[in-house]
């Protein structure tokens, strides 16, 4: 079966997700895939797309694929799968997978599954809906079938192999977005993708508490998040809410501290493999969605857990 | 500006998901539907952005039965000026995309609001499939913009951080939370709204490409294990030797 995937990557380096992404397609392909690379990367580091399951690699490495247009970028993975014949294209179900994919599917007259979590059983496809309220089996029910897949669905290794490199170009058509300034937020580990997420929410009582999260986050090399109240009284941006009108994630581990969890917040952390609830009050919701539970002030836990977390990574 | 919105009604944040005997649906019994708080924001920037250059109209389309009426007049009573409901059910996101498209197509519209995605089926498919089937540019998950003449200034989410856009219309964007507050209709608003020009139109084709093989709950948890305050090593140890996630 000829599988495609977009193998993302930000400033010339892979995301872990774009790895995710090869080794899911080539479970599904049952074998070696071909992955597409759009902008300027070492080849050397492109041809390491081999270790995850790419025998050969379509790099269109034209400087303008650098900067994210959705329009041109769904042109380009387009092609690349007309060229291969792909039927399936894996995406990542990242910000730039979440601008892509659906573009890619309408120019293949592709179905389209967004944020799967799990390999397809045939043509059929599971994702999680009502923000992690329920899970859904869809049917693709066309030749070309698109997904974006949820990152830290998948379990994969790294192995041996080096992929073929073949440049690639391509000549967009139509009106561009124009990237003007980036704002990285610097020196952080993006939430969408974090393996492990360190959340606050009221019980910090206040901004100037926050070293509390950004000191376990650092020990864990976590990303921070929030919930819904924090953000809403400017405590922290609404780009690390997580809840049901925020961001979903899907670590390994959640940290909640001092959350009560609310219906609206479980949904958007539901998923999470393993969480820990953090609260002073026993009766809190969240407990009971948690596998851990510390009845305690986040004042009083959290440096002692940094420091425990400390001591077991230095043994 | 001539301004469409994309509006899709979903259940109310609170409500607990259930699903009917045989899996294939929503239970909607007792749930009460709202419009998608993505899409409010959609409206409300659209309005707020042709209120700052004092002309243009605001239509909101929705895909969807009469039930879905009450919140079109919402959309209008926020002060939307006319409305359009494509009278079928909102299948498949593919189907919903093609009827839009093929209602925007012959009515020049500069800038296409969307939501980032609707908190029922999270798949934030359907701005893309719109702007992909007129063949326009898009921006996802926007926090900001500003218009200058045709030129649009745009700020999006991206993967660890924020990025400044720029793009000539015609072109679609999808409402970030940050966008802006969304706006609450008030006495004036709800009297107007009632007589705002309501637009039902047949659905054209049934391209249907997914549906639904079942649902299913999460499986329930086993149960919440609470750890001593005082002893943060054992939890460590838990994460460590049984969750592994250490």
């Amino acid at each position: 079966m000829s599988v495609l995937v977009f193998a993302e990557n930000s400033e010339g380096r892979f995301k872990k997700a774009a790895f995710e992404g090869v080794a899911f397609a080539s479970a599904i392909a049952g074998g070696s895939v071909t992955a597409v690379v759009l902008g300027n990367m070492d080849a050397a580091q492109v041809a390491e797309l081999g270790k995850f399951g790419a025998s050969k690699v379509l790099h269109y490495s034209d400087t303008s694929f650098n900067a994210m247009d959705a329009g041109v970028f769904a042109q380009v993975i387009s092609d690349a799968a007309s060229k291969v014949g792909a039927q399936w294209v894996i995406i990542s179900n990242t910000y730039t997978g979440k601008a892509v994919a659906p573009r890619v599917a309408v120019r293949l007259n592709a179905a389209f599954a967004p944020g799967i979590i799990a390999l397809p059983e045939g043509s059929t496809v599971k994702r999680s809906v009502f923000s992690n309220k329920g899970f859904a089996d869809f049917s693709l029910n066309q030749a070309v079938k698109v997904v974006s897949l949820t990152p830290n669905s998948y379990s994969f290794a790294e192995g041996s192999g080096t992929a073929a490199v073949e440049s690639c170009s391509f000549s967009p058509a139509g009106n561009r977005v124009t990237v003007k300034e980036v704002k990285k937020a610097a020196g952080k580990v993006p939430l969408t993708e974090a393996e492990v997420v360190v959340s606050g929410g009221r019980g910090l009582k206040g901004p100037e508490n926050w070293h509390l999260i950004e000191n376990l986050a650092d020990t864990l090399n976590a990303a921070t998040a929030c919930s819904k109240p924090v953000s809403d009284v400017h405590w922290r941006p609404h780009s690390e809410h997580v809840g049901q009108t925020g961001i979903t994630i899907k670590p390994n581990l959640y940290i909640a501290c001092g959350i009560s969890g609310a219906i609206q917040h479980l949904a958007g952390v539901s998923s999470s493999k393993v969480i820990v609830a953090i609260n002073t009050d026993k009766e809190a919701p969240f407990f009971k969605a948690a596998d851990y539970g510390v009845v305690g002030d986040v004042f009083d836990v959290l440096p002692r857990l940094n420091e425990a977390i400390k001591a077991f990574k230095n043994s | 500006m001539k301004i469409l919105v994309c509006v899709s009604q979903v259940p109310d944040t609170t409500t607990k998901i259930t699903f009917t005997p045989d899996n294939k649906s929503l239970n909607t019994a007792g749930v009460q539907f709202i419009i998608n708080p993505y899409d409010e924001l959609g409206i409300t920037k659209a309005l707020e952005l042709n209120e700052q250059t004092g002309g243009g109209t605001v239509t909101v389309i929705t895909v969807g039965g009469a039930d879905t009426e009450p919140n079109i007049r919402k959309a209008l009573a926020m002060g939307a000026d006319d409305a359009v409901r494509i009278d079928a059910e909102p299948t498949d996101a593919f189907f919903v995309a093609q009827q839009i498209a093929n209602y925007a197509s012959s009515q020049n519209f500069d800038l296409i609001f969307t939501g980032r995605e609707s908190i029922d089926y999270n798949g934030g498919q359907v701005g893309g499939m719109v702007a992909e089937l007129l063949n326009i540019p898009h921006v996802n998950v926007i926090t900001a913009i500003s218009m200058n003449g045709n030129m649009g200034t745009v700020e999006r989410d991206i993967d660890g951080g924020r990025e400044v856009v720029e793009v000539a219309t015609p072109f679609l964007v999808s409402a970030q939370k940050d966008l802006c507050e969304p706006r609450i209709p008030n006495m004036r608003g709800i009297m107007t709204a009632r007589t705002k020009p309501l637009q039902v139109i047949a659905a054209n084709g049934n391209d249907q490409r997914t549906e639904v093989a079942q649902f299913q709950a999460p499986a329930p948890k086993a149960g919440v294990k609470f750890i001593d305050p005082n002893n943060m090593d054992e939890l460590v140890s838990l994460l460590h030797n049984e969750a592994k996630v250490l």
